[in-house]
Formats: C-alpha cells, structure tokens, sequence
C-alpha cells in the first residue's frame, strides 16, 4: 500500500530497536500522494531521515536507467557531508542500491565532470553550488528525472539573500522537473505561512507539525560576584561557567560575538585547573581547524567548546548534556535553537543555563524564560526578495539557455519571495544585467546580453557565462586577511578584517583562535604571527550584522520593567536598582517613551528609553543629533545600545516634542543614510551580488587584465547621475530593514506621540548608568563626521609633536563657509 | 575650499582639496591620474560600471579651470586609463575636453597607462615637463630634488577617536611633492607602501583631502597612535 514502509524497512527499524515515527510515515504518505511538505520539528526528532525516507523507499529497488531523484540542499557544506556520511549506514545496512554523492565547492573537478555526466541517485548541495548546476548548459537533461527536493534549515535561509537565490532555482526546477516534490525541513518558527509558500514555490504544500515533547528546563546563572552595571561579555561569570563545565558531560558555552568567543575562552583556560578538553569555535577560524573541533565534539573527546553562531546549524550531536549562553539571547527563537543543540532525545528535557553579562541583561534573559515558556518565539517574516539576487539569476539562466522575458517572469514570480515583484522592476533589473541599465549611455558594445529577433535573450559569449559563473553567491565578505603562524610550515588560523590588522604594530600583541598571538607584519593577503608576547592584547571585532534585541523580547522587559510585583525573581541587586530607579524618576513601561533629561560634568544628557535594538537606535541617535544641532542645543556626540538612546550636549534641550515628532523620519533620513558608510557597504554588497563588480578571489588580483573599481567610488558616480538606477533602489531596500530597523522607528515615534514622558533630573538616574559607561563605543559615520574626527585628531597631533596646528582652531563641524576665500583669481 | 600653502624649491604652491596642485606665480593647475575611461575599460571587461566616471572628471576640473583660471593645466601621467580610451570617449565628453584644452594650455605628461600621446586631444603631448626649475613628471625618480609627480594614487589612514579614516592625500618633503590621482575611479595605495616610503626617507607630510579643506599630519604619524 502506498505511504506505508516496506517490509525490508520494518526489518531494519526494528532490528534497531526503534520504530517509525508518526511524522516519518505522514511524510511517506505524502510522498505517495505526490504533495509538497513542510515538516516543522524540534531537532533531534529524526527530520533528516523523514525527510529522505521517501526517497530510500523509492530508490528500494534498482531502476532501469538511473538519474538523478533528489536532490539535498542544506545551507552549510559541513551538514551535506555530514548527512551524506549518516544516509550511508541506513543504504549499507538494508543493501539498497543507491548511490549518494555531495557536490559543494570543494568538489574535485573529476568528479563534478562525472556527476554531470552519470548523477548519482542522491546529490547532497549547497544553494550555491545548486545555482552553478542550473546555469550549465545541460541543466535541463540533469535534472529532467528529479522527483524530490530536500530544503534543510529551512528557517535559516528564508528571509535572507541564500534564500532568495535558493528559491529563484526552486522555481527553475520546477519548470524543469515539473513533477518532482518539494519537502522542506524546518525547526519551530513564528511565520509558517511564509515557509509554506516558499516550499509550494506557486503551488500548495501541506504542514506537517510536531510539538515539542518535553518543554526545555532553562535557568539563569548570576555572577559569583555583583552584577555588573555594562558590559557585554560576561567574564565575570566564567568561574560560574568553569563549574557547570566541571560538573556536567558535554556542555555548549554559546556567546554573541567571536571577540567575546576568544575572550570567555581565554578566561575559562586560566580556570581550567585540570585542562578538560575545551575548544572554540567560531566563524572566521580556519575550516579545517572547525572541523577538528567538530570531529572531536562528535566523536565525544570534548568537555566543552564554547561557541558563536557558526554552531547554531549543524549536524546533531546527541551528546550534548547541556548549554550555557552567556550574554544577552536577543530573541526567543535563537535561544530555543540554541538550547535545542543539548539533549536530542524527544522525550527528555532540553537543558539550558543563562549568564547575563549585566542588569539590562538579567531582565532581557528573564523575558526570554517566560518567553519559551508561554512558546512565543519572534523574528521578523522574511520580506520580498533582493533585485541584486535575481540579477545574478537571470545571468546564470541565460547562461543555461536563451529564454523569454515573459516565460522568465512567470517563473521568477512563482518563487515566493518574489511573487509581489512588479514587471517593472524585473524589466530594469533585466535592463541592468544586459547592458547596465544606464540612462542615455547604454555600453551596446559591452552588453552581457543580447535579444533575438523573437526577443528572446542569449548570453553574450563564453566568456560572458564564464564571469557569472565564477562570482556566485550572495555572501560578501569585508576584506579580509589570511592569519598565519610565521615560518616555512607556518600554520593557517583563519581570517581577521582589513582594518583590525592596519591597527597592529610589530610587537603588538592579539587574541585569535584560542591563541596569544604577537604581530609580526603584513605580506600581501596575510597577516604573519608568531605565538607568546608580552603587553595587553587586542582582540579582533568583526563588522557585519549584530542581531538585534527582537521586538517581542523588547516589549517582554518593558511590561517587566513597569510591573513592581513581578521583581520578586530578580535577584537583590537587580530589584534595589529598579526601585531607586522608580523613586528618582520613573520606569519605562509598555506603553509612550520614557525620556531623561540631567546635566552632569558641564554636559546635558538626554537618555531615551526606546528599546528597540541598536540598529534602530542607532538610526535613531543620528536623526536626534541632528535635529538638535538646529534647534540650537549643540550636541556633541550619541551612544546607542540595545535598550537606550543617549546623547550629550553642550545646551540643554528643551523642546523634547518636538525632538520626536513624526516626521524625524522625513528628508532628514534620507540625506543623512545616503552619506554614510553603512550605505556605501549596503551598495558595495549589492554591486557584488548583481554582478557589477567582480568578486574579489583571493590570489586572482594579479592578473594584470582585471580592472579593479571601488564601489565606494561608484556609489558616488551612480548616486548623482542616476539616482533611481535599479542597483540604488536595491540598496536603499536592504538598508531601511535590517541595518536601520526603519519599521520599529516607526512604532517608536507613534508610542512616544501617544505618551511622552519627559524627567528633568538633578543628576544621572539609576537606569542611564549603564548608557554613560557605554560611551565610546563606534557609530555609523559620513563624510561629514570624518572631516570632524580628521580635524580633531590634526589637532591633538599637532599638539603632541609641539609644532603649531596648521591654522585651525578645534571646532566641532567644519562649514564650508568657515574657511576664508584663498584669493580672487590668479589671473590677475 | 580653503587651499593650504606650500612653499616648496623656493617656489609658492597651493595645494586644493579637491586634489589639484596650484602654482599661482606660473599661472599652473596641476592634477595627476584622470584615468578618462576607466569605465569603459572596466566594462570591456565584463563589470558594466556607470559610464559617468569621465564626464564626473572632466566637470571636476572644469570648476578648478573657472576658479583659478591657470594659463596651464599640467595632468601628470595616466590621463587615460589606456591607449584605446581617447577612441572610447563619449561624444559629450570629448567636447567637454576639448573646451577645456581652449580655456588653457595643456600638457599632457605621459604615464604609464597611457604612453602613447591622446590621440585627438589638443595639447603638448612629453615624457617629462620643466619649469622655473620644477620638474612633472608621471613617477617619481629615486633622489630626484625639485619634483612634482603622481602614479601611486596615494592614501593615508589616520586613526580617529572613533575609528579608522582612510582618504586620498598628497604627500611632501622639501624635494617631492606626490598627486592624489584625481579621476573618479581611482583607488589607491597605502602612504606606508614601500614603494611610496621609499621616495620619503627622512619623513614628510601628509594632506588628506576633506570635504572643504585638507588634514596634514606627519608621514610617520599616519598610522595607529
């Protein structure tokens, strides 16, 4: 009977002592009725086996002529391989003929050329390396037999440019496979509705759901010493965390930052009395010194490793006793995916233990404990897809094969991600990658693409599918360097940013992969070390996205902050500091905005409780400056943290309505983002994922022929010449969601125009403490600023080297006009 | 615009922040690394980036034409991004070159992008130019005294309070002088590049270029403090 497992199947489950569960066979069933699925499971309930299950029972008995029947996508190459090495014993044990092969990047060329030639039964992928397949020219014979597609992690990819390019070739897929399934796999998320339609991709797709069996036992772990007033680290904490290492198996110490990664692994060493085998693991470490971390953590030789969000993903380890975050969880649905790491049984109790690193954050992990209890979880639903991302897609489509604009469109829009796109756009973005799309100055002779005389669009050349082969992918990495012990065999360690390694003098010491490193110089792309050194090492921060406190966790702590009678689980400290808080001024509350307003050292601050993350407040800090400057109260600089605003003036200010009237963002907000250097990032990744710059690969810059263009410096060509080029658009739509959170600004103005409270204060309150210790921390900057910083530290220079500062007197702003006319005319 | 003096060989230059040198007393503009073409250079090979770079050019200095009104304008080298590019100049942009060559006497010193003269373009087309004693040329030469040249595209870091700034500068001492490039693509090369430094061995000054002025500070201060 259909949907039911085989015989042979029974035999080896049972032999196993175990039987199938019910989501396995409703995913059978499905199966057999040919339906699209989403299956949304906690980890460690079998999701992967359910998933390929189908396939197995299918691929039971020998084909006449084998093609390939599904395909795999996960969104890291770790877990292709790892799930191709776990499929085999199944395969094995029950004797099926299945051939099951992985195809990433570091595939060798034979075997790619064998794969295309003969496809195994099962190919393990990646959306990249699924995206190259798609644009060879025998795309359509290799997928023609398909019968299933497997999207692992679902969640992780939805919503971001990965999950864009993965769903623009679901929909190839589908036009070129039309009857193969697609099933994705998905751990619990807020927005089923968005996954189902990114699964359907134009067609229906059923949930399957399972619930949690046993609800996750979380507590929180205080510092054995007071709570401190800032910070982010939670170093305090790590005698704390040295004993639950000490006292349970296998533990996953989870922190926020790789700075913080290096930094708790260093501290915990120097308490690591009986040297347990502990670990680090983060993102920019070397991948084969990842791997051995992960090798070992599976094969349960580690104690502990303490980890950032490079292990949020990733294969199930089933040993894992226990997991310890340290510093604030940021969102409900991260922390469950973190604590879903320990403990994969279904029946038992996932165990987790939260270390606040400060006062803000013992609210903010409570919020998120009552926050898994009542199984709210957060996280915005993925918004429309990116037009840089389809750029790259339609090149490598074109590359695969001629194609009409109308067909394409129909296919593009039944991706969901793009089933809101407007002709127009897909017009100028298919205007953009045939000859730049440029206003009264097309390149007809540079043209990537061209149309015949049924309008049908070809690729230009060879070479032309050659270039967008080689840059794709929608990750940009800032520049980096290659970190690396000094020596003939010196050994690779990983990957610092650019400018982390600019700072660095010989002799300067730094923290990198568990190591105490001493610089030695720069060679080309790598950074050469030597271990040992003397002095206070620095510790390398990455740029890049943070994530943000989430919108239900904010509004969690501020119902908490306003609600004196649920105190009583805070510990002492934490209950006095609210409750001097509320005598000397007031708590922020669900509803309206708390502002503060006190003079100290010569200085007025203003502190706004906003609570809306530090990309929003960020935003937020500079639209303030601003308005301020022209309401004459002369500020001097703004600090911007998860929970609060805090700006510094020379005047006080006095018409704090005003300073948050709806419309702050109005022009003020677009001439201020289009200058700055979050912008210019935003259109640097935008140009390299649409294919207008080269993707810079690493030993390739020198080739002589390769012109190099910085975007930076196209940015400001584009943006006065053509400032609603398509390319600009889709910088400005990256920029207004995630990196300036516009939204929660948004919500923001409208609580503080329903209920603004205002407290003119003596001195700093209880609550601004932890904002004034902030200070100095970086911000987002433009041109303006810069020529600000360059004055000031012209001047300090000049100061230090006892010469007379040439000319300026310290000013806050330099002005055009400030500066005396140089003379008439040197022509007399 | 607020150009910062310099006395240099004996002579009165002014250095613009928009990344020009001006000799008043020889009535001279100088800039260095239009690179006209870039674009389209860098479209033929597949990156089909705006085609504006040499109009943004050509009107950047045609403003410091109207403003200091020079009877000659000196462009050091690499004027175009390469041989072919006078031939790929746009219609509108080869008539903007050409009003600007009739405003003032051009001397187009030949770079290594582009060692042949451009083709087309009206001016003195020479290896090397001379003057009162100062010597233009496209690259520097080793231990060369009185010499004002480009090439390297220069840049400096200067560690802020707040960060890294990074900017394209002149660089100076009492013997050279080296240009910003001043076209719009132009990237550029770290001031600490031996193949800068070298040409500095008992130090110099740095002037990056802002918005409305230029920063000096010692060569040897440009880097983390």
């Amino acid at each position: 009977m259909p949907g039911t497992l085989p015989e042979l199947f029974t035999t080896w489950f049972a032999a196993r002592g175990w039987s199938p569960r019910p989501h396995q066979l409703a995913l059978l069933h499905a199966a057999a009725n040919g339906e699209n699925v989403l299956l949304i499971a906690p980890t460690g309930g079998g999701k992967t086996l359910a998933g390929f299950l189908p396939s197995l029972v299918a691929l039971a008995h020998p084909r006449p002529a084998p093609t390939l029947h599904t395909l795999y996508v996960s969104p890291l190459k770790a877990l292709a391989t790892d799930i191709a090495r776990n499929l085999m014993a199944p395969v094995q044990q029950m004797r099926l003929p299945i051939r099951i092969e992985t195809r990433t990047g570091d595939t060798p060329a034979d075997r790619r050329k064998r794969q295309r030639e003969n496809p195994p039964d099962l190919l393990l992928t990646t959306p990249e390396s699924l995206s190259l397949l798609l644009s060879l020219e025998d795309a359509p014979r290799m997928f023609a037999g398909l019968a299933t597609v497997i999207i692992d992690e679902i969640h992780a990819l939805a919503g971001t440019k990965r999950g864009d390019q993965l769903a623009l070739c679901l929909a190839r897929l589908a036009a070129l496979a039309p009857t193969a399934r697609r099933v994705g796999l998905s751990a619990t998320v807020a927005h089923r509705k968005p996954l189902l339609d990114y699964i359907g991709s134009g067609a229906p797709a059923r949930l399957i759901e399972i619930e949690e069996a046993a609800p996750p036992e979380i507590e929180m772990m205080l510092p054995e010493a007071h709570i401190a007033w800032a910070g982010r680290m939670g170093l305090a904490s790590a005698s704390a965390v040295m004993k639950r290492i000490v006292a349970s198996g296998t533990t996953i110490v989870f922190v926020n930052t790789r700075a913080q990664a290096e930094l708790l692994f260093q501290e915990l060493w120097k308490l690591n009395a009986d040297t347990l085998p502990i670990a680090l693991h983060h993102g920019s470490l070397e991948l084969e010194l990842r791997r051995r971390v992960e090798a070992a953590m599976a094969r349960g030789e580690l104690r502990a490793v303490v980890a950032t969000s490079s292990l949020d993903l990733g294969i199930d380890w089933g040993g894992v006793d226990q997991v310890i975050q340290v510093g604030a969880p940021k969102g409900t649905s991260r922390l469950l995916q973190r604590v879903g790491r320990s403990n994969h049984r279904m029946d038992e109790p996932s165990r987790a233990v939260l270390v606040p690193a400060n006062r803000f954050e013992v609210l903010e992990c409570k919020a998120a404990m009552l926050g898994i209890a009542a199984r709210e979880l957060d996280g915005d639903p993925p918004g429309p897809g990116g037009l840089d991302v389809l750029a790259q897609h339609l090149l490598l489509m074109a590359a695969s094969a001629p194609f009409m604009p109308d067909e394409m469109f129909a296919e593009v829009r039944r991706a969901a991600p793009y089933a809101e796109l407007s002709r127009t756009d897909f017009d100028d973005v298919l205007g953009f990658v045939e000859n730049g799309g440029y206003a009264l100055a097309h390149y007809e002779r540079y043209r990537k693409l061209f149309r015949d005389s049924e309008g049908r669009i070809h690729i230009a050349g060879v070479r032309t599918a050659r270039q967008a082969r080689m840059n794709i992918g929608t990750i940009v990495e800032a520049p980096l360097l290659k970190v690396r012990l000094a020596g003939r065999r010196g050994q690779q360690l990983g990957e610092v940013e650019e400018s982390f390694a600019n700072a660095l003098r010989e002799g300067d010491t730094f923290m990198y992969a568990g190591r105490l490193l001493r610089f030695l110089r720069i060679r080309e792309t790598t950074l050469e070390c030597a271990e040992g050194g003397t002095g206070s090492p620095a510790v390398p921060a990455y740029a890049g996205t943070r994530m943000s406190l989430t919108t239900n966790l904010a509004a969690r702590v501020r119902a908490m902050l306003h609600d004196p009678v649920s105190w009583g689980t805070y510990p002492e400290e934490v209950q006095e500091w609210l409750r001097l808080q509320q005598a000397y001024s007031e708590l922020p509350g669900p509803e309206g905005l708390l502002v503060e307003v006190f003079p100290r050292e010569g200085r007025w601050y203003l502190v706004a409780y906003a609570f809306e993350g530090r990309n929003a407040h960020q935003t937020l800090g500079m639209l303030l400056t601003r308005r301020m400057e022209r309401l004459g109260y002369a500020p001097l600089g703004f600090v911007a943290t998860e929970y609060v605003v805090g700006i510094w003036s020379a005047n006080e200010p006095h018409n704090i309505a005003a300073l948050f009237d709806h419309d702050l963002l109005g022009e003020d907000l677009e001439i201020w983002m289009a200058e700055t250097s979050m912008l210019r990032r935003t259109f640097r990744n935008v140009a390299v994922i649409a294919g207008l710059v080269d993707r810079h690969h690493p030993g390739a810059e020198k080739n002589r022929r390769q012109v190099t263009v910085n975007t930076d410096l196209v940015y400001n060509v584009l943006r006065r010449h053509q400032p609603d080029h398509v390319l600009l658009r889709a910088t400005w739509h990256d920029a207004r969601g995630g990196l300036t959170d516009l939204a929660r600004l948004q919500l923001l103005l409208n609580r503080a125009a329903a209920r603004l409270s205002v407290r003119r204060l003596d001195r700093v309150s209880p609550l601004a403490v932890p904002v004034l210790l902030d200070i100095g921390r970086e911000s987002v900057r433009t041109p303006a600023d810069e020529d600000a910083l360059l004055l000031e530290t012209e001047a300090l220079v000049a100061e230090v080297m006892a010469q007379p500062a040439p000319r300026t007197p310290r000013r806050r702003t330099v002005r055009k006009n400030d500066a005396p006319p140089l003379r008439k005319s040197v022509r007399a | 615009m607020t150009a910062a003096p310099l006395h240099f060989s004996g002579h009165s230059l002014h250095l613009d922040p928009a990344g020009a040198l001006v000799w008043p007393a020889a009535e001279t503009l100088v800039v260095a690394d239009l690179h006209l073409e870039k674009g389209s250079a860098a479209a033929r090979a597949g990156q089909l980036v705006p085609p504006w770079d040499s109009r943004h050019t050509l009107e950047r200095l045609a403003l410091l034409l109207r403003r200091y009104q020079p009877r000659t304008v000196i462009a050091l080298g690499d004027s175009f991004h390469d041989d072919g590019g006078p031939a790929r100049l746009a219609a509108a942009d080869r008539s903007r070159l050409a009003a600007l060559t009739e405003r003032a006497d051009f001397v187009w010193v030949q770079g290594n992008h582009d060692p042949a003269p451009p083709e087309g373009v009206a001016g003195l087309a020479t290896p090397e130019w001379q003057h009162l004693g100062i010597i233009f040329r496209h690259m520097a030469v080793a231990k060369c005294a009185a010499e004002i040249s480009g090439h390297f595209h220069p840049k400096a870091r200067v560690a802020t309070r707040a960060g890294e700034v990074v900017r394209a500068c002149f660089v100076a001492d009492s013997r050279k002088i080296l240009l910003p490039a001043f076209g719009a693509y132009t990237g550029g090369l770290d001031v600490r590049a031996p193949a800068i430094a070298a040409h500095f061995p008992r130090g110099g000054r740095v002037f990056l270029l802002g918005e409305s002025r230029l920063f000096s500070f010692p060569l040897g201060q440009v880097q983390p403090t």
